[in-house]
């Protein structure tokens, strides 16, 4: 009940009083509280959103009309493997994990993450891999000023990163930024991990962690077994290309099949770990915006943890066409295929969730609902390519392309911006304007839409990807036209959208501790949390402590 | 009334040489079917799935006469869970058993007698391939027979790579196959109707990697056993009646060329460029984004990287006369 | 209304006893997955690329089996289990003793890695460059000499403390921890061992 004391508590945290920038500095840089930590992964993220966004407005430039001469060759493919990298490695992983990190210890009722120093040590190497990255522009150059920013493609297929084809030092760049951010990652992963299954408060069995907790524990699971394989195969190539190793040297009987492997056997999971905790906000926000509990709990965290594991054994379908023989395609088909079943439950599940609610169409749900049919769509085109022949066809296309971007932008990125928007008010105690908001929405979803729906029909015409210009009369020209408008109506909605971050944080209406009427522990505390998270350490009884708190002639445990 | 899904390739929003709408030789008609198939139960999925949703969306939106109360808290249904979980299992094994029909029917397809084998090198940015059973090596346009479904004569190619990952994409004949260097790939390709079939390289294998097109002929046998009696023959050393020809042939003898292209019967035996025996009845150069014109030709040996810039064949900074008698000389080249 | 978590209401039913496991092992076990993950794909390279040098020496003709060092190896184990053991009961001296014997043992290892591929180098000519062979042995030999050298430098480090009086009985946890990465160092050494001396040859 109300509390005189805590009450000042809040007050206090709202207006603080203006402190010298140095003070300002030094405390964000020498911080270990994963709340601060969190949000600079997020504000870093999002700086490399901005960037890697650009990137991809030239290229559509480029792309617009056939035998364009906006940029050369050589610069779009930098171009191309700089957006990639850049959009999986610089803005996915560090967004993803900077929520994980402000949010997973409030829900699970803990102070910290278990090793707090490591968790900066985690941030600081994956932001030095970032700025490492861009530095290649400067650095990269080598003999006859072969170099710059790399341009071997994000996934930097052998042999094409042998030093005889890449000479200079882009690719060297490549690999130790990823290579570094990887070592970041597995750090946070690991915190995740220990936090918890060592540090939720009395009475949080598994059994009763958000969904989001479970989703961001399964994900940092993948992280460990994925993006090990990865750094195993960098440092092969950096043997190769510096020590005269003939890991992938093909003169020497080496094997470019085998990087695709390696790289694939990160590259597949590292996708469900950019989409789980996505669907971790997913989880979160359909509940409190329908007013119902989760539809199926326990499957929902059967399917999470299924499809980490299933995701471990589907990679080789990037590999449909380098003749693995009928034997390995068939059975990549079929784990393909399969990982599809705990896909469609999930989907499942939330419509479930929402049947029979009171849906409140505000912003961070509208975002949702876009997720939910975007993501059925992307789920389904991926079903299209697990079918090897049809996949034979489709490969390194640009039907791949949108179908990837389906899942990235319209899945992820999408249930990002709801996720912004939810705990918005959490972090900084203001509310995020709704109107705002809404031309966000709108004018994102309708570019997001013009872009990549019609992406997929240059692919089914036969586009290939990765290249910097097209022949006239192939029938690409006006689909990729109109892809190009539509990326323009994503970069307008973006500007709305960090309109709207800036200016709510000096104008938004004040939010107070629990703005969405929400149930679980992030809520109880206020907005936003002192360094300590909680003043009491939490003891709860059931997945929705809060419910259980608002609704005493009804409480969860009597459900569960 | 079955929907004929192959006109589809007529229709002019999807009209184009290189659409997966119109399939010209069995895998890429297999390949088709399948994808008819896979895209029926998707779009079913997708009409019923999104339908719900939209149904939940608009019938249990919240009123503002009723937001007070919280609606029945529902936690699960095992039955449901049930439901919904071996639906989709049967989908999938039906799915997958019929991908498996379509991989085996072109991987594991028995190799007909009458097959043509020609061997396909790729690479930084042309295409080689030699008919090793006929003595023929040519570049960039791949010419096939025809073949008759009552007794196929297929080509089956035999893929690699003389530097990076390569991949050989004519959509109306097959899927793709990679060109991996030490690696031997083969796919076959029974083009049923003459015509030119076009596509290009389909894995990212450097600066041009967007200019390695794919020129595909397919012949009547008569029009293709012509074209091989052509092809086997050695550069025609008769230049008596072209002045120009005969000096761009001593030129071209004496210059660095001849390391790296090869003209048969003659000095030139390079391998790390296109073969040029018979250049001049090809329909394009620089692996097929550039017509085959004395212009286009004399343009491009004065500088490659004006018309396809990255291109591993540097200029050779050759005088007006030179670029001049040399041209002459390579339209000499039937 | 302000809500506090003091208030949160408490199901009636008896919970049992919140003892939630020891960070540091949760740690450590996370980490010990991770590196199994690299050690994985360097033993695939190598598993894949037997038998497919071009030239140059072969396994059979230049691998003797490395005895002495996987003895001492393997019996570090039991010196560092002996350690944390000790350390539990509060027996200080006997903790030293089997840090200081572990760190002898784990030396004595290194060394005989080095004579080896001195003599592989010197004798036999065979380096990384050389062939497939030499590439994928030097690297899964090196990475796993390299986590030898990071144990041994942690565990001489845990001998300077001991020895100078600071370890007690409370840091037992903490030596179990750094003991759990010295038992997983030594496990890949098993798989090492018999994929590169046994099978590979």
């Amino acid at each position: 009940m109300a509390n005189g004391t805590v009450l000042e508590a809040v007050d206090q945290t709202l207006e603080v009083k203006r402190r010298p920038p140095l003070d300002v500095v030094y405390e964000w840089v020498s911080t270990v509280d994963h709340k601060k930590i969190g949000l600079m992964y997020i504000v870093y993220a999002l700086i490399f959103l901005v960037i890697g966004g650009l990137e991809a407005v030239v290229m559509r430039i480029q792309l617009a009309v056939p035998n364009n001469h906006f940029v050369s060759p050589q610069v779009f493919n930098r171009l191309f493997t700089m957006h990639g990298t850049t959009m999986v490695f610089f803005v996915g992983m560090p967004i993803l994990f900077g929520f994980g990190n402000y949010l997973v210890p409030l829900m699970i009722g803990a102070r910290d993450m278990a090793f707090p120093r490591l968790n900066a040590f985690s941030f600081w190497i994956s932001a030095f891999g970032g700025f490492l990255l861009y530095f290649s522009y400067l650095g990269g150059d080598g003999l006859y000023g072969m170099g710059s920013a790399p341009d071997v493609g994000w996934f930097a297929y052998a042999p094409l990163t042998a030093k005889v084809f890449s000479p200079g030092h882009s690719t060297d760049y490549w690999t130790l930024a990823i290579l570094l951010s990887g070592i970041g990652s597995t750090g946070t992963a690991l915190n995740i991990v220990t936090t918890t299954i060592c540090m939720r408060c009395k009475g949080m069995k598994l059994s009763r962690m958000p969904l989001f907790v479970w989703l961001m524990v399964v994900a940092s699971g993948i992280v460990f077994v994925a993006v090990s394989p990865l750094t195993a195969a960098q440092i092969m190539l950096t043997i190769d290309r510096y020590l005269g190793g003939h890991f992938f040297d093909t003169q020497a009987g080496g094997s470019a099949v085998l990087w695709m492997h390696f790289f694939w056997i990160f590259g597949h999971p590292e996708v469900y770990i950019l989409v789980l905790p996505a669907f971790g906000f997913v989880n979160e926000i359909i509940p409190v915006f329908s007013r119902k509990a989760v539809f199926g709990y326990p499957a929902m965290v059967a399917a999470s943890v299924g499809i980490g594991f299933i995701s471990l054994s589907v990679w080789a379908h990037h590999m449909f066409t380098v003749g693995m023989g009928p034997a390995g395609n068939t059975f990549f088909v079929f784990a393909t295929m399969v990982i599809s079943v705990p896909t469609g439950i999930k989907i499942f599940n939330w419509l479930a969730t929402l049947w029979g609610g009171k849906i409140i169409f505000k912003v961070p749900m509208m975002f949702c609902i876009a997720f939910l049919f975007q993501f059925l769509v992307a789920g389904l085109t991926g079903i299209m390519l697990s079918a090897a022949p049809f996949n034979w066809q489709l490969s390194a296309s640009y039907f791949v392309v949108a179908h990837f971007h389906y899942v990235l932008v319209g899945a992820i990125v999408t249930a990002l911006f709801g996720a912004f928007y939810y705990w918005y008010p959490k972090v900084t105690g203001r509310m995020m304007s709704e109107s705002l908001g809404k031309w966000h929405f709108w004018l994102f979803i309708i570019g997001f839409h013009l872009t990549f729906d019609f992406m997929h029909v240059p692919g089914l015409l036969g586009m290939p990807r990765r290249i910097y210009t097209y022949e006239a009369g192939r029938g690409w020209e006006w689909w990729n036209l109109i892809v190009g408008i539509g990326a323009l109506f994503q970069v307008a909605g973006i500007l709305c959208f960090v309109y709207n971050l800036v200016r709510s944080y000096f104008r938004g209406e004040i939010a107070g501790h629990d703005p969405w009427d929400a149930w679980t522990l992030e809520w109880a505390t206020p907005s936003p949390p002192p360094a300590y998270n909680f003043a009491v350490e939490p003891t709860v009884s059931s997945r929705r402590p809060l419910w259980d708190l608002k609704h005493p002639e009804d409480q969860d445990f009597n459900y569960e | 009334m079955a929907f004929n899904y192959s006109r589809l390739g007529d229709n002019r929003f999807v009209q184009s040489p290189t659409t997966i709408f119109d399939p010209a030789a069995t895998p890429a008609r297999s390949a088709f079917g399948l994808s008819m198939l896979v895209l029926s139960i998707t779009l079913a999925i997708f009409l019923i799935v999104a339908g719900l949703l939209l149904y939940a969306l608009i019938r249990f939106r919240q009123r503002p006469a009723d937001s007070k109360r919280e609606p029945a808290q529902i936690y699960g249904s095992n039955q449901i869970e049930l439901s919904w979980t071996v639906i989709p299992i049967l989908i999938v094994v039906m799915l997958f058993l019929s991908t498996t029909r379509i991989i085996l029917e072109t991987e594991a397809a028995p190799k007909p007698s009458g097959a043509l084998d020609v061997t396909v090198i790729g690479h930084q940015f042309w295409w080689e391939y030699r008919y090793a059973g006929l003595g023929v090596v040519t570049a960039n346009e791949l010419h096939v027979p025809i073949s008759d479904p009552a007794k196929p004569t297929p080509t089956y190619l035999e893929m690699s790579s003389a530097d990076t990952d390569h991949s050989f994409w004519v959509p109306r004949l097959a899927g793709k196959m990679d060109l991996i260097p030490n690696r031997l790939n083969t796919m076959w390709i029974d083009p049923q109707t003459p015509g030119l079939y076009l596509g290009q390289c389909a894995q990212y294998c450097g600066v041009q990697h967007a200019k390695m097109l794919l020129r595909v002929y397919a012949q009547s046998p008569e029009d293709f056993a012509a074209w091989i009696k052509q092809q086997r023959q050695s550069a025609s050393q008769d230049l008596s009646g072209n002045a120009a020809a005969a000096e761009g042939q001593t030129v071209f003898m004496h210059s660095a060329c001849i390391n790296c292209h090869a003209i048969a019967g003659t000095v030139a035996t390079g391998r790390f460029g296109p073969d040029l025996t018979h250049l001049a009845s090809r329909d394009t150069i620089a692996a097929g984004p550039v017509e085959n014109t004395p212009e286009n030709l004399r343009k491009w040996i004065a500088d490659p990287n004006s018309m396809k810039p990255g291109v591993l064949m540097p200029s050779m900074h050759l005088n007006d006369h030179d670029l001049d008698v040399i041209t002459a000389y390579l339209t000499t080249l039937h | 209304m302000m809500q506090t978590t003091s208030t949160i209401p408490i199901d009636a039913q008896v919970e049992p006893p919140w003892k939630l496991p020891s960070r540091g092992i949760v740690g450590m076990m996370c980490l010990i997955l991770a590196e199994s993950a690299i050690f994985l794909i360097f033993v695939v390279a190598y598993i894949y690329y037997i038998g497919k040098s071009l030239s140059g020496p072969l396994p059979a003709q230049v691998l003797d089996l490395p005895i002495l060092g996987t003895i001492c190896l393997l019996s570090s184990s039991f010196t560092v289990h002996h350690a944390v053991s000790a350390l539990r009961k509060n027996n200080i001296g006997g903790c030293t003793l089997g840090l200081a014997g572990t760190v002898l043992l784990g030396a004595i290892f290194l060394m005989t890695t080095a004579r080896e591929w001195y003599h592989l180098i010197h004798d036999f000519g065979l380096t990384i460059r050389t062939n497939l062979f030499g590439t994928t042995f030097y690297s899964l030999v090196g990475l796993h000499a390299t986590h030898v050298v990071i144990g041994v430098t942690m565990l001489t480090a845990a001998l300077a403390l001991s020895l100078s009086g600071r370890v007690k009985e409370k840091h037992a946890e903490r030596l179990e921890v750094l003991s759990l990465y010295w038992h997983f160092v030594d496990g890949v050494w098993v798989v090492v061992f018999l994929v590169v001396y046994v099978l590979g040859r």
